[in-house]
């Protein structure tokens, strides 16, 4: 259905993906060999202690980071070799942005703000899916205000409207829900279930919170710069004992 | 992405508003001058082509040179039979002589000369009233017949003149008393520049000129159907040497010459003035553009996230500054009809009324304002813009992200000791190198300057340490925690610190320069007064420039007490084929003066005779010459005569009296027509005593525009024109330090949005608003004292090195001024932090913490 689907269903894959951070004595190894492949129409939930890598996993994936060794495809694109301009335009193509700060543009309404992707890619957005768009995170009638007379919640709602409007490849999504009170995080995490049902959206989300990783399709989990874990859709419970598992008390 | 970069301004109004600031006062000069001097160039213009209205051609004297004009010199007169011969010329159907005068005296009520300002007395000859060659309209009473004058109006209005009342008329010799028959108007200006009008008949002006038998001029009027080609080579056939005819419309162009020369000049200056302002605004808005980039770091790296490329960030960052740019010159070019407008109510109070026929706005002056103003701002939004596109995506994700440091941000210092050298070479080319014009001299030395201020400005980066330190110990004693805080913030973010104190040290650089100069020029003047001037008065003009009639030297002569008057006149000649000043002196300078004679004596003074002269040494090694060369001389009268050198004297430091030759009085007065004195001197029994001065001014009574000195007071009235122009020099940098309070202001308001979250932690833990505004108002003095001393030793450099290349200043270091320009520095940071510092103390500490 999405014309960058991949026959085997795999939509952004990572292959002996290492990062060292620093030189020397000093060196850090947030990534020591990860592989991956993310599935095409499904939610990933990257799990993991702080300072297990999983921020690095995703800064990694998304072409923010460059691994000091391995390769990463997004769409069939080998992307760890891209210069800046030929990455920019990866970027309006296949990938959108959920922040846990929102990263919204202060200046800017949250119209602006969702169809900001689109302006700077010079395109404009389809009506129709536009419009239910904003019907499905349910900001009709908070169009017109700015980041500053929003809440929270509201707020990550227009990032994510941001992230999805142009339909990228994949979403990646760092702790949607970390900078959110528990029921307005609860009610994000539905909208970005839906948005997967409903659109097919690939999405990554990076998160420590067993109940945010309990609505993905697949979880996975990092400790020490490794992949340790691969848990199908799981319960909040049984994924807090799977990272019980991993943290030594 | 417009829409991204205006709403973005929209949203930081005051920060826009404040950088803009910095432009729209540059622009605001520029604009300014040019409305300014356009206006007062059409109504000069618009004055001398109405003098010449109702002639076709105009005869008047030549000179046998070019005259440079400085002295207000002008060619000689012409023999009055010349007015017959052009009569007798057929085609000439009117023709009317006249003769003039810039030193034609009105003696007030008070006794005093009548003058505004450093405009001129023009008195002219109207031999008719009703002649088509008058200009002039009566307002009230009569045309003036014999014995008697008319006065401009306003003149007679400032001075309550009467008609029908007697007045004091001085221009070559004593004081006459004339009736006043009418008042007259120039056209439909009320005054000229202040300039006072006094119109005579023929026969009176010429007697008070001292012109008798002379003409000026002659207005010719052509017969009908004659052109006025034809008319000038008819007359050229006939007239005599000494004469020169022109059409009317080149005439006024020649009379007008000087004028547009001074306003050509007054332009460049103004304009110089408005350019420094500029500089000093880019510096500004570099450094506001570069924090609130800085500040905006997760914004650039969100929109890179989605997809905005490097060229995007730059663009937007370029339309910013852009529409910043074009506002603030539009706003600036506006306003400068107002600064126009205000600098000619200003003169106006001055008593040195500009002509003014409406305000001049030319294109021109748009296109001018606007280029520049959003030139400068373009480019110095330049360097933070490139920085932005170097923002990662990545940056969008991590907190508290900075912006990376410039690739070139490790040559800043090497680069910044190279901008210097390279600085200090092209002032010291243009100061010493050989044979440069004025115009690459000023280039060169205007190209040095600004090396050196760009490469001070970057490498104050490295001064701010230990400036901060030293300069903040006086914080950290009188502020207590909030002054250590204080000192710490200012040493924070070098960078800034230095930016901003930059902008602030242009100006006081300039304002140290010219004070180091003006303090140089003063103690050379004071020292070579007192080398050669060792008599006991001297006696000037009013204005103690213009020159006096030799009458009043003759009058203090009969002074009882007076031994020895010695009396110095100026004019033009023409020597080793070049127009110089000349000088002479009366016997008497023997005795009034004394000169360092390197070959002669003291006693060359009084020995001239008919072909004796003097020179000083550089002259003489310039052109070879020795004690019995011969010397020729041209007077502007075409009279050629050999003077033979008799001494060569050493002049101080501060220059002398003395033209480039000098020779005696008597062979002068038979060289030039209507001969007067510049200054005399004046020995006296007893030296300076009450019964002398009184002595001295009573014999002065019929001079009303002589006035005698002391040695001190002449030193003094002498300098005091240097005053008036520092005082100009000194308003005119004080836009820029405007231009850098703003740029002060700007830091802090930028630094407190910035540190919203410690200022409310501050609060918190228990700092009151009181060490709030402290704290900001010490760190914003701390910035103000590095700019104001980084200025003050790079000015005092700066002018050192100048008084270096002038040869007749020595350096003299303006202590008191220094110390006022250091405490001026506090001050311009005690109020730039005012309003930053109420803002920061306003913060509701719990909003304060919640911010983000």
């Amino acid at each position: 259905m999405h014309e960058n689907g991949k026959a085997d269903g795999a939509v952004v894959v990572g292959t002996d993906v290492t990062r060292r951070y620093g030189s020397g004595d000093t060196a850090v190894d947030a990534l020591r060999g990860v592989s991956l492949a993310i599935a095409q129409g499904k939610l990933t939930a990257v799990m993991g202690p702080s300072g297990s890598g999983k921020s690095t996993l995703m800064h990694i994936l998304a072409g923010l980071d460059k691994p000091t060794s391995g390769s990463v495809s997004i769409a069939g694109t080998e992307i760890t070799t891209l210069k800046d301009t030929d990455l920019t335009k990866l970027r309006r193509r296949h990938i959108g942005f959920v922040f846990q700060f929102f990263n919204l543009l202060p200046m800017l309404t949250a119209e602006e703000n969702i169809v900001l992707p689109l302006s700077i890619a010079g395109t404009k957005p389809e009506r129709s899916f536009f419009g239910d768009l904003i019907d499905k995170v349910g900001l009709a009638d908070r169009l017109h205000h700015r980041p500053a007379e929003l809440s929270g919640g509201q707020q990550q709602r227009v990032a994510i409207a941001r992230a999805l409007v142009s339909r990228p490849t994949v979403l990646f999504a760092d702790e949607p829900t970390g900078n959110l009170d528990s029921t307005t995080g609860h009610e994000i995490l539905e909208l970005m279930r839906s948005s997967v049902d409903a659109y097919g959206q690939t999405m990554v989300m990076v998160t420590h919170d067993p109940q945010a990783a309990s609505i993905a399709d697949r979880v996975l989990f990092l400790n020490d710069g490794l992949i340790v874990k691969d848990m199908p859709r799981s319960s909040p419970g049984d994924i807090l004992a799977a990272m019980s598992e991993l943290q030594p008390a | 992405m417009i829409r991204f970069a205006l709403k973005g301004l929209l949203g930081r109004k005051l920060r826009t508003a404040l950088t803009a600031l910095a432009i729209v006062l540059g622009v605001t000069m520029v604009s300014g001058t040019y409305v300014l001097t356009d206006s007062i160039d059409e109504a000069f213009d618009s004055i001398f082509t109405d003098v010449r209205r109702g002639s076709d051609v105009v005869v008047s004297g030549e000179a046998a040179f070019d005259l440079t004009g400085g002295s207000g010199a002008t060619a000689p007169p012409f023999e009055e039979s010349v007015l017959g011969q052009v009569r007798e010329i057929e085609g000439v159907a009117v023709a009317e002589g006249s003769v003039d005068s810039e030193s034609a005296q009105l003696i007030g009520d008070d006794g005093k000369a009548v003058t505004y300002g450093g405009a001129p007395n023009l008195g002219f000859s109207i031999a008719d009233g009703n002649s088509r060659f008058n200009p002039l309209t009566l307002v009230e009473g009569e045309w003036p017949g014999p014995e008697e004058v008319v006065i401009d109006s306003a003149t007679a209005d400032k001075e309550n003149f009467e008609i029908g009342e007697q007045v004091g008329v001085q221009a070559a010799g004593p004081v006459d008393r004339l009736r006043i028959s009418g008042f007259i108007k120039f056209g439909s200006v009320d005054t000229i520049g202040g300039a006072t009008l006094a119109g005579f008949d023929l026969r009176t002006a010429q007697r008070l000129f001292d012109k008798v038998g002379k003409l000026d001029e002659i207005a010719v009027a052509a017969t009908e159907g004659l052109s006025d080609e034809e008319l000038i080579s008819r007359l050229e056939a006939e007239l005599p040497e000494g004469t020169q005819v022109l059409g009317s419309i080149q005439q006024a162009e020649e009379d007008a010459e000087e004028t547009n020369e001074f306003i050509t000049f007054f332009q460049g200056f103004l304009l110089a003035f408005a350019g420094i302002a500029l500089f000093v605004g880019s510096f500004v808005i570099a450094n506001s553009l570069s924090i609130t980039i800085a500040q905006r770091t997760r914004e650039f790296a969100t929109v890179r996230t989605l997809g905005g490329s490097r060229r995007q960030v730059l663009g937007s960052i370029i339309i910013e500054s852009l529409v910043v740019g074009a506002l603030a010159s539009l706003t600036g070019l506006f306003l400068g009809l107002g600064l126009a407008k205000l600098l000619f109510w200003l003169f106006d109070l001055a008593g040195f009324t500009l002509p003014n026929s409406g305000l001049v706005f030319e294109r021109r002056t748009i296109i001018v304002s606007l280029l520049v103003g959003i030139l400068v701002t373009l480019v110095a939004s330049l360097r933070p813009a490139i920085r932005a596109t170097r923002v990662p995506p990545i940056a969008a994700v991590r907190e508290g992200a900075t912006l990376p440091e410039s690739r070139f941000a490790r040559f800043r210092t090497p680069g910044s000791i190279v901008l210097l050298l390279l600085g200090f070479a092209a002032l010291a080319y243009g100061l010493f190198g050989d044979d440069l014009g004025t115009t690459q001299l000023l280039t060169w030395m205007g190209l040095g300057a600004l090396l050196i201020f760009i490469g001070t400005a970057l490498f104050a980066v490295r001064l701010v340490q230990p400036l901060a330190g030293v300069l903040g110990i006086p914080a950290t004693r009188i502020g207590g925690a909030a002054g250590k805080l204080a000192r710490d913030n200012a040493r924070r973010n070098p960078q800034r610190t230095a930016s901003t104190a930059a902008a602030l040290m242009i100006g006081l650089a300039l304002v140290t320069l010219v004070a180091v100069l003006a303090a140089g020029i003063t103690k050379s003047f004071r020292t070579s007064v007192d080398a050669i001037f060792t008599s006991d008065y001297a006696i000037t003009a009013q204005n103690n420039f213009s020159p006096i009639p030799i009458a009043a030297a003759e009058a203090a002569e009969d002074a009882l007490g007076v031994e020895a008057v010695a009396s110095v006149r100026t004019a033009e000649a023409q020597i080793f084929g070049s127009g110089e000043f000349v000088t002479a002196v009366t016997p008497e300078a023997e005795d009034a003066l004394t000169l360092d004679w390197q070959a002669g004596s003291q006693g060359v003074l009084g020995n001239l005779g008919r072909n004796g002269a003097f020179v000083d040494d550089g002259y003489a090694e310039d052109h070879g010459l020795q004690v019995g060369s011969p010397v020729e001389i041209l007077t502007p009268a075409g009279e050629r005569v050999e003077l033979e050198i008799m001494g060569i004297f050493d002049p101080p430091n501060g220059g002398s009296p003395f033209g480039v030759v000098t020779f005696s009085a008597e062979r002068f007065d038979q060289l030039y027509d209507s001969p007067q004195n510049l200054y005399s001197f004046v020995q006296m029994r007893g030296d300076v005593t009450e019964e002398n001065t009184a002595a001295l001014a009573a014999a002065l009574e019929d001079f009303p525009n002589a006035k005698s000195q002391t040695r001190e007071e002449f030193v003094d009235n002498q300098i005091s024109g240097l005053s008036a122009i520092l005082n100009i020099l000194y308003v005119l940098l004080a836009l820029s330090v405007i231009v850098s309070l703003f740029g002060i202001i700007n830091t802090l308001v930028l630094t407190v949005f910035e540190r919203t979250r410690e200022l409310g932690m501050l609060r918190a833990i228990g700092m009151t608003r009181r060490q709030t505004r402290r704290m900001i108002r010490h760190e914003s003095v701390i910035t103000a004292l590095i700019g104001g001393v980084l200025g003050i030793v790079l000015g005092v450099v700066l002018g050192g090195l100048l008084v270096a290349r002038i040869e007749f200043i020595v350096f003299s270091l303006p202590a008191v001024q220094l110390i006022a320009f250091a405490i001026a520095a506090i001050v311009v940071g005690i109020v730039a932090a005012i309003f930053p510092a109420r803002r920061a103390a306003k913060l509701n500490p719990l909003e304060a913490l919640q911010y983000e």
